[in-house]
């Protein structure tokens, strides 16, 4: 179990030094003058207020060593300065950051209660309308896009009906509502999927056949046997979907106004501010890559072919 | 996946199929075309469980619709789609005007059925450009294995820590928005997967019967790859491409939303999304029917693929 930890840990570093190339190349390389682009357009720099700035964002040294300083900063968790508010990545994105993390909690709590219990739903009574229901609107549910979701829930429920507002923070919990359902839509709808497939596989295993012929009711059969054996897959796709929440809480926050590091990614790709979206980036690389890692390690722990392979 | 071993010669291609899927397909075709039995092959199969299921050709009946659309644009659209009038801005749906008009008095419906143009061709685009890279990486990977498959699977991991749409917008916040950088940013951040399928899939296939057989009659390598593994290991891959030519017109689309995907005079479903937003509440029309035109054509691909995906393989239903 340990040496497949290491190993595992060792390929994340692997996997977070390529990203890492790839986003100092895309950011600071190619890019032509972010310098100029932050200070707004039609300004000139003079030459020596161009010079400052450039050594002042480490800009005028070789590339090797822009890359050296870059990792050394960052393994410091130091995401440098932004081009635009001249204050460190780290406070502005600090308070966004837990905006986000609440956001992406509401959602996975959504999502996984509303998943799970459509697909046990739909698994039991398979075939049945309520089944038809479920398996219908996760079809629709898949297709449609978040920022589309997010727009017609804000007519309905914010413009229509007034009930929930619009957009903003300002309601308190109230406000989070609606975002957290247009973000967690999509994996709500796979995940009651997932669900209702393993779930009506495993009713159909022998061991539940036992279950049921030693006399256990059928409350006991589905939740002490079916339910516990059904629901690793769910697990494992909790850490996939991460990957697609973070892409999601962009337009999600963008609909909503919700003022998380999504917007912030959005408004520093518009101003040009490079540390900014590097933060934001290298923010959703580490989780993703960390939550990927927990749940395979997880998983492993779980079945030991997976360790041995 | 019959397709892509198809056409250059269908019935070799037929043949080379089913003797993946089952150790007696091949004997079964030869007693066909002798005995005049009917004829069972494995694209027959998959063809006829793809027309049973309703979904799947309700699917194709949509794909067809968006495609038509984005060929007969000028036919079909009534105005031409960037032409501006000023006097007759923001006016819900009419005769003349079937969808309305926008806040720079250009006809709704023009505008999307041009934007069905984009839609397709990006998603398209992007999809065959990450096949590409895929199939050629991922065939490396799993059929030469040792650090090949090493080195190639590092990388695709990398690309594979970014989150589709983040991905997308790194790249396009270096090289510029525009249709092109579109799909090549999304092209860029869609391959892993299909690496990643594509080796695990050469990985089993590789030592199959079949294959040996292949190789002790001595074929070459290039011809074990190209007329026996890739033909048997596409399915998976195959699926995966149609349902990610889904996701790239919904990431396509939302990133025009977020004003960074292609130029905004473009008439494009995100686009017109994202400005339509403005008049939100009062002149809803203006994101609902684009935002129709997406979850139309989105769902189309899904359900042609998920079809596929059940015709080729019915024990996953």
């Amino acid at each position: 179990m340990g040496k497949y930890v290491v190993r595992r840990l060792l390929q994340m570093m692997l996997v977070l030094f390529g990203a890492s190339i790839i986003l100092f190349l895309c950011l600071f390389v190619v890019p032509g003058d972010p310098i100029a682009t932050s200070q707004g357009e039609g300004r000139q720099l003079d030459a020596s207020t161009r010079a400052a700035l450039e050594r002042r964002y480490n800009l005028d040294k070789p590339l090797p060593q822009q890359y050296a300083g870059y990792v050394a900063r960052l393994a410091q968790g130091d995401l440098g300065e932004s081009y635009v508010y001249r204050r460190s990545v780290n406070t502005i994105l600090k308070e966004k950051l837990g905006n986000t993390a609440k956001l992406a909690l509401a959602a996975i709590v959504l999502m996984m209660a509303l998943g799970i219990v459509a697909g046990v739903v739909a698994a039991v009574f398979r075939y049945s309308f309520l089944d038809v229901l479920v398996t219908l609107s996760t079809t629709v549910a898949i297709g449609v896009p978040t920022f589309v979701i997010g727009l017609a829930l804000q007519n309905v429920f914010a413009i229509n009906l007034g009930w929930l507002p619009l957009q903003g923070q300002s309601a308190g919990n109230r406000s989070i509502i609606l975002p957290a359902l247009a973000l967690s839509a999509v994996d709500t709808a796979l995940v009651s999927r997932l669900m209702r497939g393993t779930m009506s596989e495993v009713m159909r295993a022998d061991y539940i056949r036992t279950a049921y012929a030693k006399g256990l009711s059928k409350r006991v059969v589905i939740f002490k046997h079916a339910l516990r054996n059904s629901i690793i897959p769910v697990l494992t796709y909790l850490g996939i979907a991460f990957g697609g929440l973070l892409g999601g809480a962009l337009i999600t926050e963008t609909v909503f106004n919700w003022n998380g590091i999504g917007l912030a990614l959005v408004g520093a790709i518009q101003s040009q501010d490079n540390p900014i979206v590097l933060g934001v980036v290298t923010y959703g690389v580490l989780v993703f890559v960390l939550v990927n890692l927990v749940v395979d390690v997880a998983y492993a722990f779980l079945d030991p072919r997976i360790r041995l392979e | 996946m019959t397709d892509q071993a198809a056409p250059t010669a269908p019935p070799a291609g037929e043949v080379t199929l089913e003797a993946g899927a089952s150790g007696f397909g091949g004997a079964e075709t030869q007693a066909a075309a002798v005995g005049g039995i009917t004829r069972q092959t494995q694209f027959g199969n998959v063809r006829r469980r793809f027309l049973r299921n309703k979904l799947a050709l309700l699917g194709l009946v949509m794909i067809g619709i968006v495609f038509l659309t984005a060929l007969l644009a000028p036919i079909i659209a009534t105005h031409p789609p960037r032409a501006q009038d000023l006097t007759i801005t923001l006016q819900g749906p009419s005769a003349e005007h079937w969808l309305g008009t926008d806040e720079l008095g250009r006809d709704q419906f023009s505008r999307i059925v041009y934007g069905t143009r984009i839609a397709v061709s990006v998603g398209l685009a992007s999809i065959f450009l990450a096949l590409v890279i895929g199939v050629v990486l991922g065939s490396v990977a799993g059929y030469l294995g040792r650090g090949w498959d090493t080195l190639i699977m590092r990388v695709a991991d990398v690309f594979f820590a970014f989150p589709l749409i983040i991905g997308a917008v790194v790249i396009i916040l270096v090289v510029g928005r525009g249709v092109t950088p579109v799909i090549i940013a999304l092209g860029l951040f869609s391959w892993a997967t299909i690496a990643r399928l594509l080796r695990s899939s050469i990985l089993s296939i590789r030592e199959s019967e079949y294959v040996e057989a292949a190789r002790s009659l001595g074929a070459g390598k290039w011809r074990i790859v190209t007329r026996h593994v890739l033909p048997n290991s596409m399915a998976p891959v195959l699926v995966y491409a149609m349902v990610s030519v889904a996701t790239a017109i919904v990431a396509q689309a939302s990133l025009s939303y977020l004003g960074v995907g292609v130029p905004p005079d473009v008439p494009d479903w995100g686009n017109m999304i994202s400005s339509g937003q403005k008049f939100f509440g009062f002149k809803d029309y203006l994101w609902f029917f684009p935002s129709m035109a997406v979850v139309f054509t989105v769902l189309g691909f899904i359900f042609v693929g998920d079809g596929l995906r059940d015709a080729l393989d019915p024990r996953l239903r």
